[in-house]
C-alpha cells in the first residue's frame, strides 16, 4: 500500500519534471541550453517507459535518443547556431497565436481524456521478455525490421552526401 | 495504480508543448527539437495503450522501436540539410531563408 503510493507519487514527480523541461526546451533563448533541457525530458520519458513495463524501450530510448540523436543535434548546434549573441530573436511573431492554439488543444485533450475509463493495468500474466521481442522482430515483424535497415542506410548515405563540402 | 488517462494526459501535454515549439521557433534546429518532443509524446501514447489494452501483445512496443528508428533517420537527414543550408546562406533562421519567393 505504501509502496504503491510511493511509486505513484514518484511517477507524478517524473511527469512534472518532463513537462517542465519540455517547456524549458521550447522557450530557452540559448540553443545549447534548450538541447540539454530536451535531454532531461527524454530521460524522463524513459522513466515513464519503465513504469509501463517496457524496459527494453527505456534502454533503447536512452541509448538512441539521448546517446545518438541528441549528440548529433548538439554537433549541429555547435556548427550552425549563433548561440552567444543575446540580441537575436529566438521566437517569431506568432508567439501569442500559437500559445492560444497549443493551450486550447491541450485543454480540450485533457478534458476529453480525463473521462476515459479503462480497466486498471493488469500486470502481465507472463513477463514480456527481450527474447520475445527479438523473436517477434524476426518472425512476425521481419518486413518492417528489414525496411528500417534500408531507411537507416538511406539516411546515412543521404546525409553524408548532402553535407559534403563541394 | 496509475490509470490510463493519466498517461494519455501526459502525452497530450507534451504534444502541445512540442506543437508550440514548432510554431514559434525561428531556428531550424529548434524546430527539430520541438518535433522530437512531439514524437516522444506519441511514443508514450503507444506504449500506454499497449500495456492497458493488449497486455499480451508486443505490437505497441515494437511499433515504438520503429518510430524511434524513423525519427532518428529523419533527424539525421534534417540536420544534414540544415548544415548545407548554413553553409550556403550563413543563417538558419527559417524566416530569413525565403529565396523561393523572389
Amino acid at each position: 500500500m505504501w509502496s504503491n503510493f510511493l511509486s505513484a507519487s514518484i511517477f507524478y514527480l517524473i511527469a512534472l519534471v518532463s513537462i517542465i523541461f519540455a517547456l524549458l526546451s521550447v522557450t530557452l533563448k540559448n540553443m545549447f541550453h534548450s538541447a540539454l533541457a530536451l535531454i532531461v525530458m527524454l530521460l524522463g520519458v524513459a522513466a515513464v517507459y519503465i513504469y509501463l513495463d517496457a524496459e527494453f524501450l527505456a534502454l533503447v530510448q536512452v541509448l538512441i535518443y539521448v546517446g545518438a540523436i541528441m549528440t548529433l543535434v548538439i554537433f549541429a548546434i555547435m556548427l550552425t547556431a549563433e548561440i552567444y549573441n543575446k540580441n537575436i530573436k529566438r521566437h517569431n511573431q506568432q508567439k501569442l497565436v500559437s500559445l492560444v492554439i497549443a493551450s486550447s488543444m491541450a485543454g480540450f485533450l485533457i478534458f476529453v481524456l480525463s473521462r476515459f475509463k479503462a480497466q486498471d493495468g493488469i500486470s502481465f500474466f507472463e513477463p514480456l521478455t527481450l527474447a520475445m521481442i527479438g523473436k517477434e522482430l524476426l518472425t512476425k515483424y521481419v518486413l518492417p525490421f528489414e525496411l528500417i535497415s534500408v531507411i537507416l542506410l538511406a539516411a546515412l548515405v543521404g546525409s553524408a552526401a548532402i553535407s559534403k563540402p563541394r | 495504480m496509475i490509470p490510463l488517462s493519466h498517461y494519455l494526459i501526459l502525452s497530450a501535454i507534451l504534444f502541445s508543448i512540442g506543437l508550440y515549439g514548432v510554431f514559434t521557433r525561428r531556428s531550424a534546429v529548434g524546430i527539430l527539437l520541438s518535433l522530437e518532443i512531439m514524437l516522444n509524446a506519441v511514443n508514450i501514447n503507444f506504449v500506454a495503450f499497449a500495456k492497458f489494452m493488449a497486455p499480451h501483445s508486443l505490437a505497441g512496443q515494437i511499433f515504438v522501436i520503429f518510430t524511434i528508428g524513423v525519427a532518428a533517420a529523419s533527424t539525421v537527414v534534417g540536420l544534414a540539410i540544415i548544415v548545407a543550408i548554413y553553409r550556403n546562406y550563413k543563417t538558419i533562421f527559417v524566416d530569413e531563408i525565403d529565396v523561393m519567393k523572389w
